[in-house]
C-alpha cells in the first residue's frame, strides 16, 4: 500500500507520520502542494503517482481544502473535502455541532459593524470574537466592553478583507484555566489532554505557550467528543472542549490536527494510530 | 551542512538528516528557509512562506 502525505510546510507531525507509516509497511511519499499543480479536467490525477490514500496535512487551510477537492476525483483523502470545509471554518463547525445537538457556546454571526455592536449588546460582555478561518488562537480577542468592541470592529472593517467582515461572536465561557483537546480517529477517541493557558494569556493554544497534561475523561464526556467528531463527518480530528457549569461545551474541531504537544504527554503513539487508520482506509 | 543567509550573511545550519520541505532558520536574524533540495552534501534553500491568516491545524 502506498500513502502520500500532502504538505506545504514539513512539521514534526508529518515527519513522525512518515516514519510510523514506514514502520507498518506502507510506502510513503511526501508531496509538496506548493510545487505540484494538478489539471482539473480529464484524468491527469490518475497519472500522478499519488498513493492509494492521501493524508492532507497542509498548514494553509485554503490550500489543503482546494487541493483535496481535486484529489477526491480519484483518491481517498483523509480528511475529506466535506470534513475539511466544516472544520476549517468556525461558523460552519458551530452550525454542524448545533445540528447534531452537541453542546457548544452561545455564538452569533453579524455581517456589518453596526449589527455586530447590536448583537454584542444583546449577548453582553465579556465576549469573544474569532476569525471564521484561522488557528493557533490568531486574531481571537476577548472584548471586555463596548469601547473595546468598537475599536476592534472598526479595525476589522478597515482591513477590507471579506472574511474579516464576518463578526463571529461567542460568549466568554467561565471555565478552569484549561480546555480539553481530544484526538479522535474514526470512531475512536485515541487520547485527550488538558491544555493549560500560560500565565500571561487567556488562550490555551499550545502554539501560544499553553502546556499539556494527560486528561482522563468521563464516559459521558468521551461520548460527547465522539458525537462532535461525527457531527463534522469524522476522520482524524482534534476536538476542543471547555468544562463549564453547563457541562462540556465543544467549541472547535481541527481537521488537520497538530499532535506534537499531545504526543509529549500521551501514552499512545498518535502518528502510528493515524498511519494505521490510513492503511485501513486504503484497504477498503 | 552550512549555507549563507541571504538577508544577513549569517551561517544557516542544515542538519545532516534534513529532508526536502523542512524549515531551517538563521540563528542571527531569524529568517526562515525551506529546504528544497539536498544533493551531494549541499542544501538548496529558499525563503519560507510567511505565516498566513489561514494557517494552523
Amino acid at each position: 500500500m502506498h500513502l502520500s502525505i500532502l504538505y506545504d510546510r514539513l512539521r514534526w507531525e508529518e515527519k513522525a507520520l512518515a516514519e510510523e507509516a514506514n514502520k507498518i509497511g506502507l510506502t510513503v511519499d511526501l508531496v509538496d502542494a506548493k510545487t505540484c499543480p494538478l489539471e482539473l479536467v480529464g484524468d491527469d490525477i490518475s497519472k500522478i503517482p499519488f498513493g492509494d490514500v492521501v493524508l492532507e496535512r497542509c498548514m494553509s487551510h485554503i490550500r489543503g481544502l482546494y487541493y483535496t477537492a481535486i484529489l477526491e476525483k480519484e483518491k481517498i483523502v483523509i480528511n475529506s473535502f466535506d470534513v475539511l470545509l466544516k472544520t476549517s471554518n468556525k461558523l460552519l463547525t458551530t452550525l454542524a455541532l448545533d445540528k447534531a445537538r452537541v453542546p457548544t457556546p452561545r455564538t452569533a454571526a453579524a455581517f456589518s459593524l453596526e449589527s455586530a455592536l447590536e448583537q454584542a449588546d444583546r449577548m453582553g460582555y465579556p465576549l469573544v470574537i474569532k476569525p471564521v478561518i484561522g488557528s493557533w488562537g490568531k486574531m481571537i480577542a476577548c472584548l471586555r466592553d463596548k469601547r473595546e468592541a468598537e475599536a476592534l470592529f472598526e479595525t476589522r472593517e478597515m482591513l477590507h478583507e471579506p472574511l474579516q467582515q464576518i463578526y463571529y461572536l461567542q460568549e466568554y465561557v467561565q471555565r478552569p484555566p484549561r480546555d480539553i483537546r481530544a484526538i479522535v480517529i474514526g470512531d475512536k477517541l485515541l487520547t485527550a489532554i488538558f491544555r493549560y493557558q500560560p500565565e500571561d494569556d487567556w488562550r490555551t493554544n499550545v502554539a501560544r505557550g499553553g502546556y499539556a497534561e494527560l486528561a482522563s475523561l468521563e464516559k459521558e464526556q468521551e461520548e460527547l467528543i465522539l458525537k462532535a467528531a461525527n457531527a463534522v463527518g469524522g476522520g482524524v480530528l482534534g476536538v476542543d472542549a471547555m468544562e463549564s457549569e453547563r457541562g462540556l461545551l465543544v467549541h472547535e474541531i481541527n481537521g488537520s490536527v497538530e499532535f506534537k504537544g499531545a504526543s509529549s504527554v500521551s501514552t499512545v503513539n498518535i502518528p502510528k494510530a493515524i498511519a494505521e487508520y490510513a492503511l485501513e482506509k486504503a484497504k477498503k | 551542512m552550512k549555507t549563507a543567509c541571504e538577508v544577513c550573511g549569517g551561517e544557516v545550519e542544515v542538519p545532516n538528516d534534513a529532508i526536502k520541505g523542512e524549515i531551517v532558520s538563521c540563528p542571527d536574524c531569524g529568517t526562515e528557509y525551506e529546504v528544497i533540495e539536498i544533493k551531494n552534501g549541499t542544501a538548496s534553500l529558499k525563503s519560507a512562506e510567511e505565516i498566513g491568516e489561514d494557517w494552523g491545524e
